[in-house]
């Protein structure tokens, strides 16, 4: 495996070899020659973001939001002040995939945002790390040294005029900072509050300045785009959905781990390479997308393949691609009220909505789960739900919202059955 | 109120960010202050705030917002168990039902002995690994079983 061969490993081709995460690893497979072609040369950046438009990537945190599309937002020529920050705060349960690219590619991720920092006029930059991995804090901060001693990072780069530098900021616990602005509040030393849009970062991020944020995954994608073309590159997926992408599969699996797979790839292909449902048991449902994503029955997702929009159609996301999978031994309302739990302790306090309705909900759930559920509490919750979504600053009102309506929906008798009979059916 | 050597790695936090932004440091500035004391007691932090020139409540505010930092005694050994869905899918309640028998607390309690303290945890983002705990913060424990549980408390003790 190379950077040099157009592989479907796009970002965790260093997996196999020794020393992945090494800077001699990376070189010796064509490592960092994008970042030296494109600023020894002067490539246009308005060059590179046609070519990421072609490639039809989209942002791997969740959103999936066009890449070309939000580097060209950026005010590129405006003098002063700029920022690329990588957001590496990856605490969406079921999600683990950045983890990987910085434990085995960090020198990716690095040559990504400095790429990005030279196309977005940002001299320095940011890797704003989830809390809890701080072993792998650490070892970024070794992989950006190394850079920095051999020249790929730090003034000058290259006999050239243009100068990068790039620290790693590490999160302390909180799953909202994986919000890009409660993420920008963080950066600068506050509680990690969501800030209302517009402006967008684009026009006031870090510092009030101009700042592009974008997934680790997305980043490190960038300097395969460039070695190989955004055309290969949308080959590897389908339209709309050029790539491969990293799948963090969980839960009742017998491998669970990260799958780097085209876009498109069914999602049966992917549970079988994840070694299928642990003992043979049946599929009960899917959660494809990171915990904020809809619920899918199995046999819905069965169906359906990897990629932004087939998900969407099944009506689910496919987020940060994060597949939780549950097998038949799995209470929906106890898998639920834990999720519902982790949405009430996590909501910042900001908005009224999110602060006292994750807390209601989960109250409820709690008391369906223990046999204390009402009559008219299904109604009651979907209720609830529906007047947070949307009516917050931020996404995570949504994102506690819609696991409570998808499991009503899809498991509604589960949860009637609690209520009526004070016990569960599984 | 922290070594010269918590103090030089501040330094090394504050020169990250631009010269007017030196309150970008405080989350690392109170990390490492808390890796020093074990918590953050409210002298702590002052002296951090003042250490980065910024007003003593917004370095409170970032203490007590973030879950990770502590603001009230805990154990020499803090343990901190993910049982979010992926982990308690993986069996992550059964580990948090042998810490709590073995150790005799609940979380958010601390032994008598003042040894261990057990929390509950959110995603660690490492759900591959499921389940999986913290120590001290720093240190991850995956794949856990009954058995690692013993042998961890053991090697802790």
């Amino acid at each position: 495996m190379s950077l040099l061969a157009p592989s479907v490993k796009v970002c965790s081709w260093t997996r196999e070899l020794d020393n992945p995460a090494a800077l001699a690893t990376y070189v010796a497979h064509g490592g960092y020659q994008a970042l030296r072609r494109i600023i020894s040369e002067n490539v246009p950046g308005d060059d590179i973001i046609a070519q990421l438009k072609l490639s039809a990537l989209r942002g791997r945190g969740g959103a999936g939001f066009p890449t070309g599309l939000k580097w060209s937002f950026m005010p590129r020529a405006f003098p002063g002040d700029k920022y690329i920050v990588c957001n590496s705060d990856e605490g969406e349960p079921g999600t683990f995939k950045d983890r990987d690219i910085m434990r085995y590619n960090p020198h990716q991720l690095i040559e990504g945002m400095a790429i990005a920092g030279y196309v977005l006029g940002a001299k320095v930059g940011y890797n704003y790390i989830h809390g809890e991995i701080f072993d792998v804090y650490e070892s970024f901060e070794r992989a950006l040294a190394e850079a920095r001693a051999a020249g790929y990072l730090g003034d000058k780069l290259f006999g050239t005029d243009f100068s990068f530098q790039l620290h790693a900021h590490h999160g302390y616990g909180a799953y909202i900072c994986g919000e890009e602005t409660a993420l920008l509040e963080s950066l600068e030393g506050k509680k990690g509050q969501p800030r209302f849009k517009p402006p967008f970062p684009a026009s006031f991020g870090l510092y009030g300045k101009p700042t592009t944020i974008n997934n680790t995954e997305t980043l490190a994608s960038v300097p395969w785009i460039m070695q190989h073309g955004g055309q290969a590159f949308l080959e590897l997926g389908k339209p709309n959905n050029g790539g491969s992408k990293l799948f963090s599969v969980s839960g009742h699996v017998n491998k669970p781990g990260n799958y780097e797979v085209p876009l498109g790839t069914p999602f049966s292909e992917l549970l079988a390479m994840a070694g299928g449902v642990r003992n043979g048991h049946k599929l009960k449902a899917v959660i494809p997308g990171g915990s904020s994503a809809p619920v899918l029955p199995g046999h819905v997702m069965m169906d359906c393949t990897m990629d932004f929009d087939c998900v969407a159609k099944a009506g689910s996301m496919l987020g940060s691609g994060a597949v939780i999978v549950m097998d038949e031994t799995v209470c929906m309302v106890r898998a639920l009220e834990r999720l519902s739990y982790f949405y009430h302790e996590e909501s910042c306090g900001q908005c009224t909505p999110c602060r006292e309705g994750t807390g209601w909900m989960y109250r409820m759930i709690h008391r369906i789960e223990h046999g204390q559920g009402r009559p008219d509490d299904l109604e009651l919750l979907n209720s609830v739900a529906g007047k947070i979504g949307g009516y917050t600053i931020c996404a995570l009102g949504d994102a506690a919202a819609m696991p409570v309506q998808s499991f009503l929906k899809h498991f509604g008798d589960e949860f009637a059955y609690h209520v009526e009979h004070k016990r569960c059916m599984v | 109120m922290l070594s010269s050597e918590s103090l030089a790695l501040i330094d090394l936090e504050i020169a990250k960010y631009p010269a007017e932004q030196k309150q970008s440091a405080v989350m690392g500035a109170l990390r490492i202050a808390q890796t020093e004391k074990g918590w953050l007691k409210s002298e702590v932090i002052e002296f951090v705030a003042a250490y980065l020139d910024m007003p003593a409540i917004a370095a409170y505010e970032v203490a007590t917002f973030y879950n990770m930092y502590d603001t009230q005694s805990v154990g020499r050994n803090k343990i901190t168990l993910c049982t979010n869905l992926p982990c308690a899918l993986m069996g992550a309640n059964e580990i948090a039902e042998h810490l709590k028998k073995k150790l005799g607390i609940g979380f958010g309690e601390t032994t008598a002995d003042g040894r261990y303290t057990l929390k509950e945890g959110e995603c660690m983002g490492a759900c591959g690994d499921a389940p999986m705990c913290l120590h001290n913060n720093h240190c991850m424990h995956t794949r856990l079983t009954p058995e690692k549980i013993d042998e961890l408390l053991e090697r802790l003790k």
